[in-house]
C-alpha cells in the first residue's frame, strides 16, 4: 500500500501531465485496448463469421481510395474480410498474449529473484547462472525454441488447442531473468537493512518480511521492466505469428495478418499488410512512450 | 596592494520547478595575491558554490544571476565558454574533494599532466613530460620519472590528491580553488597535503581559496576565513581574529563547538536548530531562528556585512542604529 | 594475458555444456526421431535396426558422450525434412547469415555510435530530439515490419532494390559472397539495414546513455576545471571512458545479430542459417534446431571472448590484477 501511496505521488502526476508526448501515448493506449476489447461490440464485421463473408467484396482498397468502399474503412483481405475488424480482433489476440505473457514472466521472475535475494549462497548462484546463461541469448531465439519443441513434442491436433498457451508460455519464459535480476538486486539491499534484521529478531517469519518489506520496494523498477516487457512481449507474439510460429491461423493476431497480407504486397494490395502494420507500431509505441515516461519519472537521476 | 580576485554581491540561482531557489546571495569579498582565504561553513551553506561560479562551472540549471567576479580587474563572470577555457587551469586552478574520482582512470598520470601543460604552456611532447616529472617530484611523489607513467589507480589515495595537486598547478595558475582537498583523505595524510599545498601556494606566490569545513586547516593554513551561512558571507576578516573574537553569532557558535585541544569540557556547545533548507530562508537575517542574540530588526531586514574591529560580520548587533544588547552578552561557551 | 584467456573460456564451458546438454535432451526425447525417419510402413527389425544404429538403446551419458563426441567433429545426423546431413545444410548456408549479419553490424556501429555521442553531448538540440524520436520508433518496429516497409518503399514503389535473395554469388572454395557482384551488393542493401535497425538505435541509446554518465563524473569535471579543450575533453576523455561499457553491450547485441538474422532471412527468403531454422521449426526437424542452437551458442561464448579480450584493451583498472573486474 506504502508504495502504491506513493507512485500516486504529486510528482508522478505532475511529469505526466508536463509531457504532452506521454498523454497522448496513454490515449493511444487506452484507444488501442478499448479497441481490442470491445471488438465485438464495436468492429463493423465479424471477420471470422464465414456466413457473411462474400469473395466478390475481396481485395477492397481503403474507402478513401477510388475504388474504395465505405462499408471496408481500411479495405477487405483475399477472403473480403474487413481489415479493419480484423485489426480490432487480431490486437485483441495480441493485447491478450502480450498481457499474460508478461504477467507470466513477472511472477516467475520476481519469485526467482526474491528467492535468490534471499536465500542466498548456493541456491542465489544457481539461479543467477541459469539467468545469465538465458540472457545471453535474444528472446525471440528462446521463444522460437520453446514453440519448436512443443510442435515436435505434442501430436499436432493437441498442439492447435494449445498453441495459444504455447506461445505465451514461449514469450513469457524469455523474458523473466530481467525480472530476477532487477528484484534479486533491490532484495540484497533491502535485506541488510537494520528494520529486516530487526524484524527478523523478533521473530517475524521471513516470507512475510520479504512480502511485507522488500516487495514494496521493487514495485516500482518492476513495473517499469513490466510496461518495457509488455511492448516486447506484443513484438515477439507478433515475430513469431509473422514466422509461422506463434498463434493458430483460427485466432489471427497483428502478427498472422501482416503474414497473410505480405503475400500480396507485390499485387498492389499494400493495406492488408500494412494496416495491421500500423496497428501494431501505435500500439507498441505507445506502450514503449509510457514505460520511458514511468522509468524516468521513477527515477530522477536520469532527468 | 590590488586585489587578485574580486567577488561583488554575487548571486546563484536554481530555477526548480517549485521556483527559483537562491543558493548564493549577495556574496563578497576579495583574495589578494599570494593570499589563503578560507572559506568554512556547513555542508549547503554554499562554500563549494562560490569555488563553482569562479572557474565558471556551475552546475546547470545554477546560474550566476547578480554580481561581478572580477579577476586581476577584469570581469570573468560573463566570458562565453572558450574564453573561459583558457582562463581555467591558466590562470584558476582547482582542486576538487574526491581524489579517487577526479583522475580519469583510463589515461597514466603522465598523460593527463602533459595534456594541461600543452594546451596552457604550448610545449612540445617532450618538453611538457618533463615539465611533468618535475611537477610529480613538487609534490612529493616518489620515483617520478617512473611513475609518471602509471595509471590513477596504482596511486593511494593520498598520492592521487598529490597528484591532482600537481595538475591543479602545472599550467601556474595565479588563483587555486580547493574545493575540501582532504576531506576524502585518511586523517594521517591530512596534515601532509595540507602542509604541501601551503608550502607550494608560499613558493609559487599563489593565491588561494581554500574551502572546507575542517576549522582546524584554516586555523592553521589561511591568511583570512569567511564564515558562510545559507549562501551569505556571515562573518569575514583575518584568521587570529574570527577564532579568537568571532563576532557573528554564528562564528562563535561555530567556534565553540570546535573542541579545545589544551583542556577537558564537559560538553561541547552546540549551536540548536539546523541551516534553512535554500527554499525556506527566513526574512531578515537567515540566522534568526537559531540566533541566542535575536531582537525585532533581526526578524525583518537583512543585515549587510559591517565592519566590527578588524572583522566585518553580517549582524544588526554592531550598527549603531540598532537598539543593541550588551555585546558581552553573546561571549557564551 | 594468457590466465585472463584461459579463465574466461573456463567460465565459457558451463554454458556451452548446458547448451549441449539441452540440444542433446531436445535430440534425444522429443517426438519420436526414429518414427519420424521410417515413415509409415517398416517392420519390426527395420525399427529396431534404426535404433541400434541411431544408439537409442544405449544408456543415456553413453548417448551424450556420443553426441558429444560428433558435435565436435561437426556431426549432428541427418535432418528430418531433408534427409541431408545437418553439417553439410549449415556449412552451405553459413556464408550467407555471416555477410548479412557483418554488413549489419556495420551499419549499426558506423551510424550507431555517433549519433549517440551527438545526441549525449548536444542533448537540448533539435537534431537529437530528432534522433531520439526515430530510435525510439527504431525500438518500437519490430524487425519484420521494418523489412515489409523497406520492401513496399524501395522494390514495390520505387524498384530500386530486390526484396528477396542474395543476386549473383560467386564461389571462393566452399564459401559463396555476394559481396564482389553488383547484384550481390544491391541484395544486401535491404536486408542489412533491417536486421541492422534494431542495433543501431539500441547502441545509439546507449552510447547516450553513457556519455551522458560519463559526463557527470568529477574527472570530466576537473578536465574542464583544467580548462582542456572541448574536442578533446568530449571525444579523449569522455569517449573513452564511455566505450568501455559500450563494448560489452555492444558485442552481445552484436551476437543478437546472428540470431535476429532468422526473421531478417525470413523476410528477405535470404537462403541462410535463420531461414533453415526456421523451416526447421515449422516442420519440428530436430537434428537442425538442436545443431543450430549449438552454434549460436558457440557464436555468443566466443563474442564473449573478444568483448572481454576488449575490455582488456581498453581499461588498464583490468590489467594489474589479472582478470580483476574494475569498479
Amino acid at each position: 500500500m506504502a508504495a502504491i501511496a506513493r507512485m500516486i505521488d504529486s510528482d508522478l502526476f505532475w511529469s505526466f501531465r508536463r509531457s504532452p508526448v506521454t498523454v497522448i501515448s496513454a490515449v493511444v493506449a487506452l484507444i488501442c485496448v478499448l479497441g481490442a476489447v470491445l471488438a465485438p461490440l464495436l468492429a463493423p464485421h465479424n471477420p471470422f463469421d464465414v456466413a457473411t463473408l462474400n469473395l466478390i467484396d475481396a481485395f477492397k482498397p481503403p474507402a478513401w481510395a477510388a475504388e474504395g468502399d465505405a462499408a471496408y474503412p481500411l479495405g477487405s483481405d483475399d477472403q473480403g474480410r474487413d481489415v479493419l475488424s480484423a485489426i480490432m480482433y487480431g490486437a485483441r489476440v495480441s493485447l491478450l498474449v502480450g498481457f499474460c505473457a508478461v504477467l507470466f514472466s513477472m511472477v516467475v521472475g520476481v519469485s526467482v529473484g526474491l528467492l535468490a535475494g534471499y536465500a542466498g549462497g548456493a541456491v542465489d548462484g544457481l539461479l543467477m547462472r541459469i539467468a545469465d546463461i538465458q540472457l545471453t541469448f535474444p528472446n525471440i531465439l528462446i521463444a522460437l525454441l520453446v514453440d519448436g519443441i512443443a510442435r515436435a513434442a505434442l501430436p499436432s491436433d493437441v498442439h492447435d488447442r494449445v498453441a495459444l498457451f504455447v506461445v505465451i508460455f514461449a514469450i513469457g519464459i524469455s523474458a523473466w531473468p530481467q525480472f530476477a535480476r532487477t528484484v534479486r538486486g533491490s532484495t540484497l539491499v533491502e535485506r541488510n537493512k537494520e528494520y529486516v534484521l530487526a524484524a527478523r529478531v523478533i521473530g517475524i517469519s521471513q516470507l512475510r518480511i520479504m512480502l511485507t518489506h522488500v516487495l514494496p520496494n521493487v514495485l516500482g523498477p518492476v513495473l517499469v521492466i513490466a510496461t518495457l516487457g509488455l511492448s516486447n512481449a506484443i513484438i515477439s507474439e507478433a515475430t513469431l505469428s509473422y514466422l509461422g510460429a506463434g498463434v493458430p491461423q483460427t485466432q489471427p493476431s497483428l502478427g498472422t495478418l501482416i503474414r497473410i497480407g505480405n503475400d500480396f504486397l507485390f499485387s498492389g494490395e499494400w493495406w492488408i499488410a500494412i494496416f495491421p502494420g500500423i496497428a501494431l507500431i501505435a500500439m507498441v509505441l505507445s506502450v514503449n512512450l509510457l514505460g520511458d515516461w514511468l522509468r524516468d519519472a521513477l527515477n530522477p537521476r536520469l532527468r | 596592494m590590488a586585489p587578485l580576485l574580486e567577488v561583488r554581491d554575487l548571486r546563484v540561482e536554481f530555477p526548480t520547478r517549485r521556483g527559483i531557489l537562491t543558493a548564493l546571495d549577495g556574496v563578497s569579498f576579495s583574495i589578494a595575491p599570494g593570499e589563503v582565504l578560507g572559506v568554512v561553513g556547513e555542508s549547503g551553506a554554499g562554500k563549494s558554490m562560490t569555488g563553482a561560479a569562479i572557474i565558471g562551472l556551475l552546475e546547470p540549471p545554477g546560474r550566476i544571476a547578480g554580481g561581478q567576479i572580477l579577476l586581476n580587474g577584469k570581469r570573468i563572470d560573463n566570458l562565453r565558454y572558450d574564453q573561459m577555457r583558457r582562463i581555467r587551469g591558466r590562470e584558476i586552478g582547482a582542486i576538487f574533494q574526491d581524489p579517487l574520482t577526479t583522475l580519469n582512470p583510463l589515461y597514466t598520470v603522465g598523460e593527463q599532466l602533459v595534456e594541461t601543460i600543452r594546451t596552457h604552456l604550448g610545449l612540445d611532447g617532450a618538453e611538457a613530460r618533463k615539465r611533468a616529472i618535475g611537477w610529480l617530484e613538487m609534490v612529493g611523489i616518489p620515483a617520478a620519472a617512473q611513475r609518471v607513467d602509471s595509471y590513477p589507480h596504482e596511486f593511494s589515495g593520498g598520492m592521487r590528491q598529490r597528484v591532482v595537486i600537481a595538475l591543479a598547478l602545472c599550467a601556474e595558475p595565479k588563483l587555486i580553488v580547493a574545493d575540501e582537498p582532504t576531506t576524502a583523505l585518511d586523517v594521517s595524510i591530512q596534515a601532509q597535503v595540507i602542509a604541501l599545498l601551503k608550502g607550494l601556494a608560499r613558493d609559487k606566490g599563489t593565491s588561494m581559496m581554500l574551502v572546507t569545513h575542517d576549522m582546524g586547516v584554516i586555523a592553521e593554513t589561511a591568511d583570512r576565513v569567511a564564515v558562510m551561512y545559507a549562501g551569505r558571507i556571515a562573518e569575514i576578516g583575518p584568521v587570529r581574529e574570527v577564532v579568537k573574537h568571532p563576532k557573528h553569532p554564528y562564528s562563535a557558535g561555530l567556534m565553540a563547538s570546535i573542541p579545545p585541544l589544551d583542556r577537558k569540557v564537559e560538553h561541547l556547545a552546540q549551536i540548536d536548530g539546523a541551516m534553512p533548507r535554500l527554499s525556506a530562508i527566513p526574512r531578515g537575517c537567515a540566522f534568526n531562528p537559531r540566533c541566542p542574540e535575536v531582537f525585532a530588526r533581526c526578524l525583518v531586514e537583512r543585515p549587510a556585512l559591517l565592519a566590527t574591529g578588524a572583522t566585518e560580520a553580517a549582524c544588526w548587533l554592531y550598527d549603531a542604529a540598532s537598539e543593541k544588547h550588551a555585546p558581552e552578552a553573546m561571549r557564551h561557551g | 594475458m594468457l590466465a585472463f584467456i584461459i579463465s574466461r573460456i573456463l567460465q565459457a564451458l558451463p554454458v556451452m555444456a548446458v547448451v549441449a546438454l539441452i540440444s542433446f535432451a531436445m535430440f534425444a526425447y522429443v517426438g519420436d526421431p526414429v518414427a519420424i525417419m521410417l515413415g509409415q510402413d517398416f517392420t519390426e527389425q527395420q525399427r529396431q535396426a534404426l535404433v541400434a544404429s541411431l544408439g537409442l538403446d544405449q544408456p543415456f551419458f553413453v548417448q551424450f558422450g556420443k553426441f558429444i563426441w560428433n558435435a565436435l567433429h561437426g556431426e549432428f545426423g541427418l535432418s528430418y525434412r531433408l534427409s541431408r546431413p545437418v553439417a553439410e545444410l549449415i556449412e552451405e548456408r553459413a556464408p550467407a547469415t555471416l555477410e548479412l549479419a557483418f554488413c549489419a553490424a556495420l551499419v549499426s556501429l558506423c551510424i550507431g555510435v555517433p549519433m549517440g555521442v551527438y545526441t549525449g553531448l548536444y542533448r537540448n538540440s533539435w537534431l537529437s530530439r530528432f534522433f531520439l524520436t526515430f530510435s525510439l520508433i527504431g525500438v518500437s518496429l519490430p524487425t519484420f515490419l521494418i523489412g515489409i516497409l523497406l520492401i513496399l518503399v524501395f522494390s514495390v514503389w520505387l524498384g530500386w532494390l530486390p526484396s528477396f535473395g542474395r543476386g549473383d554469388t560467386v564461389q571462393l572454395g566452399w564459401w559463396s559472397t555476394g559481396l564482389l557482384t553488383v547484384s550481390g551488393l544491391k541484395a544486401l542493401v535491404l536486408p542489412s539495414v533491417t536486421l541492422g535497425m534494431f542495433q543501431l538505435t539500441l547502441i545509439m541509446r546507449l552510447v547516450r546513455a553513457e556519455m551522458l554518465e560519463v559526463l557527470r563524473t568529477d574527472y570530466i569535471k576537473f578536465a574542464r576545471a583544467r580548462g582542456l579543450a572541448n574536442r578533446a575533453i568530449n571525444f579523449g576523455h569522455a569517449l573513452k571512458n564511455t566505450l568501455v561499457p559500450v563494448i560489452t553491450v555492444a558485442g552481445l547485441q552484436l551476437g543478437g545479430i546472428i540470431a535476429f538474422a532468422i526473421v531478417t532471412e525470413t523476410v528477405f527468403q535470404w537462403p541462410g542459417m535463420g531461414l533453415l531454422f526456421i523451416q526447421s521449426v515449422n516442420s519440428a526437424d530436430i537434428p537442425v534446431m538442436a545443431a543450430y542452437l549449438m552454434l549460436i551458442a558457440l557464436v555468443f561464448v566466443t563474442i564473449n571472448l573478444v568483448v572481454d579480450l576488449l575490455y582488456y584493451a581498453v581499461d588498464p583498472r583490468l590489467r594489474v590484477g589479472g582478470a580483476k573486474r574494475g569498479h
